[in-house]
């Protein structure tokens, strides 16, 4: 599904975000990827999402190796994704409904479809009857809630979620995750960067460790009879 | 596609709706664009006046047959039977010596000389008018040349020195007008092209997330098209209104001059074909601009994470 093969990025000013990492990502796995600040985590995600390029190695998702893939390919390859950030990164002027909307409206889709979505979306976070607030309205927890609602309305393959919890408190966090579980359990390869590691520790998955660039630990997917009995 | 088509609308709505939130700006962009279309609508209505009020000159190309003294009526009336048969002429007028000089003693008033001089000095005179299509040079010549070969003919006269300046300085005019268009649309695209740029690095947050989300670069210049065509739209009619004002302004003078010349002219406003080249010449050039900023700007907006 996710597939890193000795990929090493080295960013303009020199510094060496990833050195020869390779790593392999099930579908429908949920893997944790965790580190100090700045040994590569959000490396990782920007190569999957296609906001960077290795500058060597390669990555594959879904049977695509993205080095290949035209630039004109590039929206439809980022419909198949949902990302979550750690500051939201919602429009402040528009109110939620249209927030989350905005995967499904890039991808041309009708009015009613999209009713439905978005409000099936905003549900499973627990944000239906807020659909007509404007963000700066809500909590900061609810504002991660609507940028999950939004990053899953699509329904992605593939959800990829940097620090999603770095601005929550505890009880939040574990709430938050909770919710990416139950992606998982429908089917979407979930990917979190974090460095909660209480967090990690709850929740028991897979945890590829990266440090300064390197991956030092959980490179390799469970085999699958482990899977399957979890 | 219904939702292909929605984001039009929606896209066209949102324009309207951006530019609705910054009123000042949006005039001024605007008023510019206004003036600069204004000057060349203004030209082209002086030409097409220009042309009108002269009747197009197709009264005053004139071709006067003189004849020999001893040319009697019947073959003159004769000959100019012949001429209106002839392709390219439009009417053909006898004028005969009595005639002509009955004419010349009640307007010239020389009438009592003319008495004294016992007989008329005056020779059988044909004006011919050529139609239209027959009025070019190339055209006039090939009649004076036919007319002149009659041995009955003294002279032809062809006042068509006239003609060939008067339509060499339209043909000036309408030169300064393309010129004047040309340049005013290049500036024009200047001014809707760094509009729109300034917009885009306005609403570089919200492209970059609707980049990360999967918005084509089609969907995300849309709405910025709308709002070029809308400037460019709104700067054409600001322009004909402009030009109409400026008409009704100088339709009394215009008039008054007419009448001191005799004539009843009345100044034309842009017709429908004017306005539908400027509406034209607006939206064209709106898309244009937007559709180069755009282009052009947000190849450089690329999400962060």
């Amino acid at each position: 599904m996710i597939l890193f093969e000795r990929v090493t990025k080295r960013y303009p000013n020199g510094r060496e975000a990833l050195r020869a990492a390779s790593f392999s990502i099930d579908k429908g796995e949920m893997v944790f990827l965790t580190g100090r600040s700045g040994a590569g985590k959000s490396t990782v995600l920007k190569l999957i999402a296609m906001l960077e390029r290795p500058t060597r190695g390669t990555v594959v998702v879904n049977g695509q190796n993205l080095g290949a893939l035209k630039s004109r390919h590039l929206p439809a390859y980022r419909r198949s994704l949902g990302v979550v950030f750690q500051e939201h990164r919602l429009l402040d002027d528009r109110p939620v409904f249209d927030n989350v909307a905005l995967p499904l409206a890039v991808a041309g889709a009708s009015a009613t479809e999209m009713g439905k979505r978005v409000r099936a979306a905003l549900d499973q976070v627990g944000l239906l009857s807020k659909e007509r607030m404007l963000p700066q309205e809500l909590s900061v927890g609810e504002q991660q809630r609507v940028g999950i609602a939004r990053a899953v309305v699509a329904k992605p393959a593939v959800l990829i979620a940097d620090e999603p919890t770095g601005n929550l408190d505890p009880d939040l966090s574990l709430e938050v995750m909770k919710l990416f579980r139950r992606f998982q359990d429908v089917g979407v390869t979930v990917i979190v960067a974090t460095h909660d590691l209480h967090v990690v520790h709850e929740f028991g998955q897979r945890t590829i460790i990266l440090d300064d660039g390197e991956i030092k630990g959980g490179a390799d997917a469970p085999l699958p009879s482990m899977t399957a009995t979890r | 596609m219904r939702g292909y088509l929605s984001h039009h609308a929606q896209s066209l709505v949102g324009a309207l709706g951006r530019l609705a939130r910054a009123p000042f700006a949006t005039l001024l962009t605007v008023l510019v664009i206004g003036l600069a279309l204004a000057l060349p609508l203004a030209l082209a209505l002086l030409i097409s006046n220009a042309v009108a009020a002269t009747g197009g000159f197709t009264g005053v190309v004139d071709v006067s047959v003189y004849f020999k003294p001893d040319a009697a009526l019947t073959k003159v009336q004769q000959l100019a039977q012949s001429v209106r048969s002839r392709a390219g002429v439009a009417t053909v007028q006898v004028i005969s010596a009595e005639e002509g000089l009955k004419d010349f003693k009640q307007y010239s008033g020389f009438g009592a000389a003319l008495s004294a001089l016992g007989n008329n000095p005056l020779p059988n005179v044909l004006h011919v008018h050529p139609t239209l299509e027959a009025s070019g040079p190339a055209d006039l010549e090939a009649l004076r040349h036919y007319l002149a070969a009659w041995p009955e003919v003294d002279l032809v006269q062809l006042d068509s020195d006239w003609v060939l300046r008067f339509n060499a300085i339209l043909q000036l005019l309408r030169r300064v007008m393309g010129i004047a268009a040309l340049l005013i649309g290049v500036g024009v695209l200047a001014v809707i092209g760094n509009t729109i740029r300034l917009e885009i690095q306005g609403r570089r947050p919200e492209i970059e997330v609707v980049r990360l989300v999967g918005g084509s670069t089609g969907y995300v210049r849309r709405p910025f098209l709308y709002t070029g065509m809308l400037y460019g739209l709104g700067g054409a009619l600001l322009a004909a209104a402009l030009v109409a004002i400026a008409v009704e302004v100088l339709r009394g003078p215009v008039a008054t001059l007419a009448q001191l010349y005799g004539s009843h002219y009345a100044l034309n406003g842009p017709d429908g074909q004017a306005l539908g080249a400027v509406l034209a010449a607006g939206l064209g050039l709106g898309w244009s601009g937007a559709w180069l900023a755009a282009t052009r700007h947000l190849r450089g907006i690329e999400p962060r994470a």
